[in-house]
């Protein structure tokens, strides 16, 4: 299991464009890619559900990432909420 | 001609017939079947069919509203897609034995409650997005929907429109958007900006009740005007507004980083009047000074309940750093029986005008007042905040502002929240009596700005919206412009400064006698402000 925790800087925060992006991303991966805020966890592949956390400017998110490919997804994760978060 | 007004979310105007864009009513009855597997393989081909649409439709919006506008509709792909969306609908049709139109139905009912009930604007509107994939797929069930045809250019009249709607319209024959309901993230509010068409959304219900198939409708839709069977002189009007723009946008290559300052060295603060947040972006982009007026009240209206001190907190400091270090100033809660959110619990009155409104209300209920007094004075340390109250007609209501400030403050100090030493207190001018007692008020506050569309109703005894004493409302009035003077000579007296935010700061007529009364402050909507400019720097104030 590997995790990291973000803090959102995008002024609008994870919408539509982005959750799609990112759900998309979690799907790539044979690991299970999970989102936490504010103790609801979600799973990064399920798009609806990922968009009913709400996550606004300001907020802090932990991802926590397991399986067989954890450590490279974890990288690409990460990467992309460095870039576009 | 009939007037509405909405919320002009894309500029340019139109003038052209409407044509009234009524949804067919999805009537989803509830039927038991026997064989559920052959429903769930009529929602599976649907689902083909649907996803197959959305690329279609995909590839037209990438040719109509470029790439943004168009990932729209690859989200609605990827939702169709959502394995708890389908989880959902397979199980209903398993479990209840239902036809899949019902199951379908009821899931995005679902999931579209689950994003109407969150707190953030954003995914509220993505309602909309659920309901128009069931839309689809539901009536991918039956027959394929042909596309919408115009005959003719036309202006489209809606309730709503989902975002596949807004561009299955052939792009050619849209001349504008009107929609009753929406917001500004709505999609029909991104997409017409996308297509650059003029749409105005949240005009209210009444709107589809006066307008028939066909009429002539006139739309500016940069100031949210719709005018229905209009006139001659309102169709010139608005050609005129179109090649105005035009200049606009000359004037504002040649204008920007200039200064305001009149051709004999006075300098003069322009700045910009808002109504929220998402206003911050025009007020950049229109090279305004400051902020002149910012309206809280849409952190209040449409809401359940009354906004928190931290959710105002974030909204104070969102515009405070946006405009890094230019005044902001903060209007404080203007509402009243007028204007109201039910969760005040407001009487009617028979008098909304002359009734409990503005600070009245505040000073009524302190609690409310106390919050977002709060709320500035914690985020008055990210820039350069002034706090400005409306409707003060009595000397007694100065004095009670600032000791509740005093109260807010000292409270601050003993939570240990820090706030800006530097916040300038300010009243509006709205009502005669404060004009004419504004000696006693200056002594009391570090800036008066005058509210003219109030002070003129107020002083004039007429209402500005009563279109039968049109011509009795003279907003030139020579007592109006004395109470003016009156505030202005007053404030002055006292060292402070004096701005006008309402309607006639954009009164090119009147920015002479205004300078030459001495003001120092116009504070106008974002698109007004380089015109402004222009003037002030051909005006000669003289000596006075």
């Amino acid at each position: 299991m590997k995790e990291f925790s973000y803090i959102i800087k995008d002024e609008i925060g994870l919408h539509a464009r982005p959750a799609g992006k990112l759900s998309a991303l979690a799907k790539e991966w044979q690991s299970e890619v999970i989102i936490e805020k504010g103790g609801k966890e979600v799973n990064a592949s399920r798009l609806m559900m990922l968009m009913s956390l709400g996550i606004k400017n300001g907020d802090e998110v932990r991802v926590v990432v397991t399986g067989e490919d954890e450590e490279e997804a974890l990288d690409a994760i990460k990467r992309f909420f460095e870039e576009t978060l | 001609m009939l007037k509405f007004i909405g919320k002009g979310v894309c500029g340019g105007t139109a003038i052209g017939p409407a044509v009234i864009y009524k949804k067919e009513e999805l009537k989803i009855k509830r039927i038991a079947v026997k064989d559920s597997e052959n429903e769930i393989l009529r929602f599976e081909k649907a689902k083909k069919k649907s996803a197959d649409m959305l690329r279609e439709i995909y590839e037209k919006a990438l040719i109509e509203v470029g790439e943004t506008g168009a990932e729209i509709f690859q989200i609605h792909l990827m939702m169709l897609d959502d394995e708890d969306f389908n989880a959902s609908v397979r199980r209903i049709i398993v479990h209840q034995m239902v036809n899949a139109e019902y199951a379908i139905s009821v899931t995005a009912e679902n999931f579209a409650h689950m994003f109407s009930s969150m707190d953030d604007h954003y995914m509220k509107a993505r309602a909309i997005d659920v309901k128009d994939i069931s839309e689809r797929l539901i009536l991918a069930l039956d027959k394929a929907r042909g596309s919408d045809t115009l005959e003719r250019p036309s202006i489209i009249c809606a309730r709503d429109l989902t975002p596949s709607e807004t561009v299955l319209f052939d792009k050619e024959k849209i001349l504008g958007f009107i929609t009753t309901h929406g917001s500004a993230n709505s999609h029909t509010a991104i997409l017409a900006r996308n297509m650059n068409i003029p749409a105005v959304i949240g005009v209210g219900d009444s709107f589809l009740l006066n307008v028939k198939e066909g009429d002539l409708l006139a739309v500016d839709g940069r100031a949210g005007e719709i005018f229905v069977e209009p006139d001659s002189e309102t169709v010139i009007k608005i050609r005129e507004k179109e090649n105005e723009n035009q200049e606009k946008k000359e004037l504002l290559k040649k204008l920007r980083g200039k200064e305001n300052i009149t051709l004999d060295g006075k300098k003069i603060n322009i700045f910009a009047n808002i109504q929220g947040t998402e206003d911050i972006g025009a007020v950049l982009a229109s090279d305004a000074g400051g902020v002149g007026l910012f309206r809280s009240e849409f952190l209040y209206l449409d809401k359940d309940t009354f906004p928190g001190e931290d959710e105002q907190f974030e909204a104070y400091k969102k515009v405070l750093v946006a405009m890094s270090g230019k005044k902001v100033i903060i209007r404080t809660l203007d509402i009243g029986a007028d204007k109201k959110a039910g969760y005040f619990s407001l009487d009617d009155e028979e008098n909304p005008a002359l009734g409990l409104r503005g600070l009245r209300l505040c000073l009524k209920r302190p609690e409310i007042l106390k919050t977002q007094l709060r709320a500035l004075f914690s985020a008055s340390k990210f820039g350069s905040l002034g706090i400005m109250f409306p409707m003060v007609t009595n000397f007694w209501e100065g004095e009670r502002i600032i000791e509740i400030v005093r109260e807010v403050k000292s409270e601050l100090d003993r939570d240990g929240i820090p706030y800006s030493g530097d916040v300038e207190l300010g009243i509006m001018i709205e009502t005669p009596a404060a004009a004419l007692i504004s000696d006693k008020l200056a002594a009391l506050f570090d800036f008066f700005s005058i509210g003219t569309n109030d002070l003129s109703q107020y002083t004039l005894a007429c209402d500005r919206q009563n279109p039968n004493i049109e011509e009795f409302f003279d907003p030139y009035h020579e007592g109006i412009m004395k109470l003016i003077k009156m505030s202005a000579d007053s404030i002055h007296k006292e060292g402070g400064w004096i701005g006008i935010c309402g309607e006639l700061a954009g009164d090119l007529t009147l920015t002479e006698s205004f300078l030459k009364m001495g003001i120092d402050e116009l504070s106008v909507s974002p698109s007004e402000i380089l015109k402004l400019r222009d003037k002030v720097r051909k005006t000669k104030v003289g000596d006075n």
